[in-house]
């Protein structure tokens, strides 16, 4: 019942949000959200938004992981 | 700056340096409980079980809100659908759980109004086109779903709505953690519930650890997310310091969602509940306040919960507690199989014999 995709806010009216997920659209409330603009990464719970994620914390959690696994050598190379 | 992190997650080589640091460290036979049906579907899915080793067992919790709704709550939601101009709304795993003598879906063969709603909002829309009948959505769900029930009932309340009314079974988590840690079973780590924590928080779970002491890990849905989740128990076994962790700060804050809760406690109250398998867990349940009494079915309706044996044969109780796996089940496969399933771990997409039956390719 959990979607664990992020889903992208690309209109906001009334406290209801048109969200792209993964190139699908739908709508989702904002009625649970504190704060939430067009251009937030949420997870949408059953048709409400219920968390906007964090984007540095992802960053930061998939880079230790790649620094863990020992190839952050070549994503700094590929990403420059 | 695009946030393309979920496939970044999916990484294979992240997933096989964590595996690969997991059976190194992993030295004492462990048996660690997924709490949430969507990480018991996401580890089957993505084949991680067959990554870790042997010493790793992992069982599926109280974690799929289906599952753990009791006999007779599905027996009242039965009850309901046969009350006259009543509509019942619900997410669509419900419709096929078996209650004592039927189903939803029989109900509905039979001429019940039964509608399958994708949102809360649906059920309030549905209550607003159907003026001249009762509208019903039956509640269930942890603390995830609760707040997008309180939201409709808030939602109906301002627009007046006379004719909506929800029939609550909705279950939180920490107090079945405490079940489950008092009871017989010997759990050695807990992968606590990715959503319902971004709900509650971190602290939510901070009396439950003091008073255990036992590994706890917040986790994430990606493959990555649950390796490294695992990784983080392991850790605290083999290093013999259980702690209370986050492995998905991205979604999880030590306070969660203050407004969800805000709205969720607005509505509902605590009180005691039924969970399938355990048993009665005190201030486990969350049930209308007063102040929304008329949006509250149990009362609407005058429908009380009558004592209700579970199918027979059927092993869902043990196997939300850990105490059995489904193939232990002897219905298993040769009675109950997701076409005709027997009871609701069955019925479930995120039901632990649903997800065995799905992935595990066993005997
Ligand atoms: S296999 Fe069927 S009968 Fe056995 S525990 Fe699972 S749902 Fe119940």
């Amino acid at each position: 019942m959990c979607l664990a995709i992020p889903s992208k806010i690309i209109h906001i009216e009334n406290e209801m949000a048109t969200i792209d997920v993964d190139g699908v659209k739908r709508s989702a409330s904002l009625m649970l959200l504190e704060d939430s603009a067009v251009g937030d990464y949420v997870i949408v719970h059953a048709g409400f938004a219920i968390k906007k994620l964090d984007e540095d914390s992802a960053k930061e959690t998939i880079r230790l992981l790649r620094e863990a696994a020992a190839f952050v050598d070549d994503l700094e190379a590929g990403k420059g | 700056m695009t946030l393309k992190h979920s496939q970044d997650f999916h990484d294979p080589r992240i997933a096989r340096h964590l595996a690969a640091r997991i059976t190194r460290i992993s030295r004492k036979p462990v048996r660690f409980m997924e709490v949430c049906g969507t990480h018991t579907v996401a580890i089957f899915r993505s084949g991680i079980r067959s990554l870790l080793p042997e010493t790793i067992s992992l069982l599926s919790g109280p974690g799929c809100p289906v599952c753990v709704t009791a006999q007779q709550e599905i027996d009242a939601f039965i009850a309901l659908a046969r009350e006259p101009e009543t509509i019942v709304a619900t997410f669509g795993d419900l419709i096929r759980v078996p209650g004592s003598g039927s189903s939803l879906q029989r109900e509905k063969a039979d001429g019940a109004d039964v509608r399958m709603v994708y949102s809360t909002f649906d059920a309030v829309a549905l209550a607003r086109e159907n003026p001249d009948k009762r509208v019903v959505f039956l509640g269930v769900g942890f603390e995830t779903t609760a707040p997008t029930v309180a939201a409709a009932i808030l939602a109906a309340h301002q627009q007046r709505l006379d004719n909506f009314s929800v029939m609550s079974a909705h279950k939180i988590v920490p107090p079945a953690l405490e079940a489950l840690a008092d009871g017989t079973i010997n759990i050695d780590g807990f992968l606590l519930p990715g959503h319902v924590s971004v709900i509650i928080g971190m602290d939510a779970y901070r009396s439950f650890f003091e008073a255990h002491r036992v590994p706890c890990v917040v986790a994430g849905f990606e493959p990555s997310d649950l390796l490294q989740s695992i990784a983080m128990l392991v850790d605290q076994v083999e290093s013999g310091r259980p702690a209370l962790e986050n492995a998905y700060p991205r979604a999880v804050s030590p306070a969660g969602n203050p407004k969800a809760m805000a709205v969720m406690n607005e509505v509902f109250a605590v009180g005691d509940a039924d969970w399938r398998g355990i048993g009665t867990i005190p201030a486990s349940g969350l049930a209308i306040r007063e102040k929304y009494a008329a949006f509250d079915a149990f009362r609407v309706f005058d429908i009380r919960l009558k004592p209700a044996p579970e199918p027979k044969g059927c092993a869902c109780g043990e196997i939300l507690t850990g105490m059995k796996i489904p193939p232990q089940c002897p219905l298993y496969k040769t009675v109950c199989n997701p076409m005709a399933p027997v009871g609701p771990c069955m019925v479930s997409s995120e039901g632990t014999c649903a997800a065995y039956y799905r992935y595990h390719g066993d005997g």
